[in-house]
């Protein structure tokens, strides 16, 4: 086996988050080396889907408390104070520096970023690329990385196995170069997780493959706890069968959701009354079509109850509807949109409302950090959607999560060079050691194995299947704990799984069925968290708990993992600083809630 | 609670309603493992012909069901990474765009983009490409990098849209596969690094153009190119990178004239 | 051990792909442009030694076989023109108001409208001179 590689930082994910982390380091501590592994090339990373835009305060009638006040009420109380102060106020400098280095934000006439509204936000505050913002950042953020050839090593197409853990520090990572087969031990003082969320533990996702929560695995299995895993965001405009995402950006310049009766149906729902699709009030801000993801997601299921949603060749839809838009709007603000819908709905959004249902989309849980972006591993530190701040809480506005990558990743790198400044790596044969073990295991489990008789498919899809149905937008103890029967005994079948592909060379087998095991761990976290949260909050529903309870549940739910394959949930109380908890109220009579005095 | 609202198959990526189909379509797939003997070969799969389904959904499905060494790259299955690209009956396409609706009955041959070295089966190495890529200098360039502090830099519409389209390249290297030139020359820089020199050179904020000139106006840079435009005729985004050249070539013999007649400087 | 994929770009590369027989149809027009300038540089010389030498030359060019090479010629010279115009919107695009005209009409405002009123004005002038 090849000798350990060394660093002083190590950053695995290659998205928004970890390049924001890289050119952190590498531009305020140039002397610290960077080793940034991704499984994928950086530019084919889950960012670059993203399509609405990104939060910062920037106009005159904005300011950083209604922007707090926006996300806190969103999150359901759920989200740390401290921290979406610290997010809110970091946001648009981060975003004008993402500018100075390329991205090509929309504009005014007058020369200055343009902003749009989005979904349970107050104010335009809303920076965006056409609709293609994760897109243009990620590609802004990857050819600026691009600047630091020497400071910045990419270790493209390497898989991060697990993490090496010595002297009760995290000093680096196991990961297997595809392109060899070889499993190498990469050391460093301080290893930032960038690896994104796990919506392909769900059978109806916007995310692409990559997104199997290998990082949240990784801090998992290593003692971090994971927080909060049991908020999981459906965005409710996703293509039927595909899950391709239609952003809330569609609804943002307008769009309106209708039934099959062609009503604007979201009026039920406590989000307000709808104004005229020409009433120049339209759309208005927190209201129908503007609300936050959760409820909208909780309408649609509501309205296939009463049997109201549309039947499609790939299950039951509502319509987005964005043919009041003029053809140039369309043209110029949506038209990824448009090329979305016309390739994988056989549409033309010009003239035909586009068939949509929620789908998952986002994890506002993820692995326990503090505002620096430090998990309890010292060591070890997380940002962007693998991470949970929270910023987030019970559920996530649109538009946050991109800035997010920017502020955590930028605070994570900078974390992380501290540490790395004040540390030394230890010592190097007992995590070469660790490494010998990882890649026998492999070779053991895997390449070498015979006699297996299970799919990586097959395993799978049950997961996914069981997780949409017992663990979707509703939820009961009851169908949890079938889900979770169901998660034990794919864990159980997962020892016995066999692959076709021995080789060395790009295997890429061997990487999904790697993907898998982080899947089930993770999908272990959720479900348990969800059965130990009794209330409804946010995106967590609970049929047998429908009220939100902040006596017994105002706290962040913490999964420890335990040998038996069952975590231990611990809580972990919520800071609040200004905004008190108070009920969420959305529609065009809703006050923002400020902060007193 | 609510019952579940439809059912994914077991064999397929996607959810689909109507039972699994009895018309198959026939894919002839590259095959190729550096481990062995370096011989490369075509291998057949009958796969089930869903109507909607892409070349992606097949490849998927035969790696899922049929044959786990099956390697190719892919990811957000919507046409914005660039990472699904190969040969789909000697045109270069996205998987995730090719439709098999478009070939059905006829069978389909699968091969590596043509032009690159292949690493295994689909997988080309794309490390070439990043190199090119690095020596137009893809960043900002300004002569005062300004701190985030001072606001913005202004720019407006207008001058957004002189240089977006050049931005809308995700690096897939279909254009790659198109050009001759790439194939007669390894070290023509291509049409995507050029295309990707010109959204910066063309973008009001930056002040690099200088930087990116020697990269350009060399032999293997935009001088290579003779315009047989296939680039972009196969590129999904509609960046015209053949466009970029052109351009390109008219500033570099700007920059050329400019140089030749004020040696002393002055840009 | 690895391999480039791609058939050895030989003498006969462009007949694999549509695209790249339209590009050497394209670049063999280049032959017929020098062909035709050939031509008109006799005649120029034929008017430069007087109307008989001139006369003759116009005599030798009716004979089928000319007429008919001269066709081709004709032919591969607007063909030549056409795509010219037509490509020259991607060297040189027009924008209006943020969007980029298409290059149809790009081609048409750029190319062939000048084109056409160029050639109006020369049939103009030497019909008006001829009398």
């Amino acid at each position: 086996m090849a000798e350990a590689i060394q660093h002083d930082i190590l950053i695995i994910g290659g998205g928004g988050a970890g390049l924001r982390a890289a050119i952190a380091v590498a531009e305020h501590d140039p002397d610290l080396s960077v080793g940034l592994v991704s499984k994928v090339y950086p530019m084919r990373s889950h960012t670059v889907a993203a399509e609405g835009g990104a939060a910062g305060v920037v106009k005159d009638n904005d300011s950083f408390a209604a922007h707090c006040s926006d996300t806190i009420s969103g999150a359901d109380w759920l989200a740390d104070q401290d921290a979406v102060e610290l997010f809110v106020a970091e946001a648009p400098r981060e975003l004008t520096q993402l500018e100075h280095w390329g991205c090509p934000w929309s504009r005014e006439p007058s020369g200055h970023v343009a902003v749009r509204p989005f979904g349970g936000m107050e104010r335009e505050r809303t920076w965006y690329a056409a609709d293609k913002t994760g897109f243009h950042m990620l590609h802004a953020l990857y050819q600026t990385s691009l600047k630091y050839e020497g400071r910045i090593k990419f270790y493209d197409e390497w898989f991060a196995t697990s993490l090496l853990v010595d002297d009760g520090r995290c000093q680096g990572v196991v990961a297997i170069e595809l392109r060899t087969g070889l499993i190498h031990a990469l050391t460093a003082k301080a290893v930032i997780l960038c690896t994104g969320g796990a919506g392909r533990i769900f059978a109806f996702t916007t995310n692409g493959a990559i997104k199997t929560g290998d990082g949240m695995a990784l801090a998992y299995r290593a003692g971090v706890p994971l927080k909060d895993m049991e908020f999981v965001q459906y965005h409710p405009t996703g293509l039927p069968g595909t899950g391709i995402l239609i952003t809330e950006a569609a609804r943002s310049e307008g769009g309106i959701l209708v039934n099959r009766h062609g009503d604007r149906y979201l009026k039920d729902y406590n989000l307000g009354q709808p104004v005229d699709i020409n009433d120049p009030r339209h759309p208005q801000k927190r209201t129908m079509e503007l609300g936050p993801r959760d409820k909208l997601s909780q309408a649609f299921v509501k309205e296939h109850e009463k049997g109201n949603t549309i039947d499609s060749p790939f299950g039951d839809v509502v319509h987005l509807d964005i043919r009041h838009l003029s053809a140039k709007k369309i043209r110029l603000k949506l038209p990824f949109v448009r090329e979305l819908a016309l390739n994988y709905a056989g549409i033309d959004p010009i003239r035909e409302p586009i068939p949509v249902r929620p789908v998952v989309h986002y994890m506002m849980g993820g692995i326990h950090t503090d505002i620096q972006g430090a998990t309890p591993l010292p060591g070890l530190f997380a940002a962007g959607e693998c991470a949970c701040v929270s910023i987030n809480g019970a559920n996530r506005l649109g538009s946050n999560s991109l800035t997010e990558l920017l502020v955590f990743g930028a605070r994570a790198g900078a974390a992380a060079a501290a540490f790395a400044r004040e540390h030394t790596i230890g010592a190097t044969g007992v995590l070469e050691k660790q490494a010998e073990d990882e890649r026998r295991r492999i070779r053991e489990e895997f390449l070498t194995k015979t006699g297996g008789t299970e799919r990586i498919a097959a395993l799978r899809s049950e997961l996914y299947h069981a997780m949409e149905t017992g663990a979707g937008i509703y939820r009961t103890e009851a169908s949890l704990r079938q889900t979770d029967q169901t998660l034990e005994t794919l864990q159980g079948r997962y020892r016995n799984l066999q692959i076709d592909d021995r080789s060395n060379c790009y295997n890429t087998e061997l990487i999904t069925a790697l993907e898998l095991r982080n899947m089930l761990d993770v999908a272990g976290a959720l479900l348990h968290s969800a059965l130990e949260r009794k209330e409804s909050r946010g995106s967590h529903q609970r049929t047998d708990h429908p009220q939100r309870d902040d006596a017994a549940y105002l706290k962040h739910s913490l999964a420890y993992r335990q040998d038996d394959g069952k975590p231990r949930i611990e809580y972990l109380d919520v800071v609040i600083t200004k905004w008190p908890p108070a009920e969420r109220v959305y529609g065009a009579e809703a006050a923002h809630v400020a902060p007193d005095g | 609670m609510s019952r579940p609202m439809g059912r994914p198959s077991q064999s397929s990526i996607r959810y689909s309603g109507p039972p699994m189909p009895a018309e198959t379509i026939t894919l002839d797939v590259f095959r190729f493992q550096p481990d062995g003997d370096g011989k490369t070969t075509f291998q057949k799969y009958d796969v089930p012909y869903h109507e909607h389904w892409v070349v992606l959904d097949a490849l998927n499905w035969i790696k899922d069901e049929v044959d786990g060494t099956l390697t190719y790259r892919w990811s957000c299955r919507m046409g914005v990474c660039g990472s699904c690209g190969m040969m789909v009956d000697g045109v270069p396409k996205l998987s995730c765009a090719a439709f098999l609706k478009d070939y059905y009955p006829r069978a389909i041959r699968i091969e590596p983009l043509t032009y690159f070295t292949v690493e295994r089966d689909l997988m080309i190495d794309q490390e070439g490409f990043l190199g090119k890529l690095k020596s137009i200098k893809p960043w900002l360039i300004r002569d005062d990098d300004q701190t985030p502090d001072g606001g913005e830099y202004l720019q407006t519409p207008d001058q957004l849209a002189s240089y977006k389209q050049y931005s809308m390249c995700i690096n897939c290297l279909l254009c790659y596969a198109a050009c001759p030139v790439v194939g007669a020359e390894e070290d023509f820089i291509g049409p995507a690094a050029i295309a990707l020199a010109q959204r910066y050179n063309l973008d009001s904020r930056d002040q690099g153009a200088a930087q990116r000139a020697d990269a350009l106006g060399a032999e293997e840079g935009v001088w290579g190119c003779t315009f047989v435009g296939e680039c972009s005729e196969v590129c999904p985004k509609n960046v015209d990178p053949a466009g970029a050249i052109q351009r390109a070539k008219v500033d570099s013999v700007k920059t050329w004239y400019k140089k030749l007649l004020m040696p002393w400087g002055g840009s | 051990m690895k391999r480039r994929y791609c058939t050895p770009l030989g003498p006969t590369w462009f007949l694999g792909r549509a695209g790249y027989r339209r590009f050497m149809a394209r670049e063999a027009t280049a032959f017929a442009m020098a062909a035709f300038l050939v031509y008109l540089l006799f005649l120029l010389r034929g008017l430069g030694r007087g109307y008989h030498d001139y006369l003759e030359i116009i005599e030798l060019t009716k004979n089928p076989i000319a007429v008919f090479v001269l066709s081709l010629i004709f032919g591969a010279v607007l063909y030549h023109s056409f795509t010219w115009f037509n490509l020259t919107p991607k060297i040189m695009p027009m924008y209006v108001a943020e969007e980029k005209v298409p290059d149809f009409w790009a081609a048409i405002l750029m190319g062939y409208l000048p084109w056409a009123a160029v050639t109006a004005v020369v049939l103009w002038g030497v019909l008006w001179w001829s009398g």
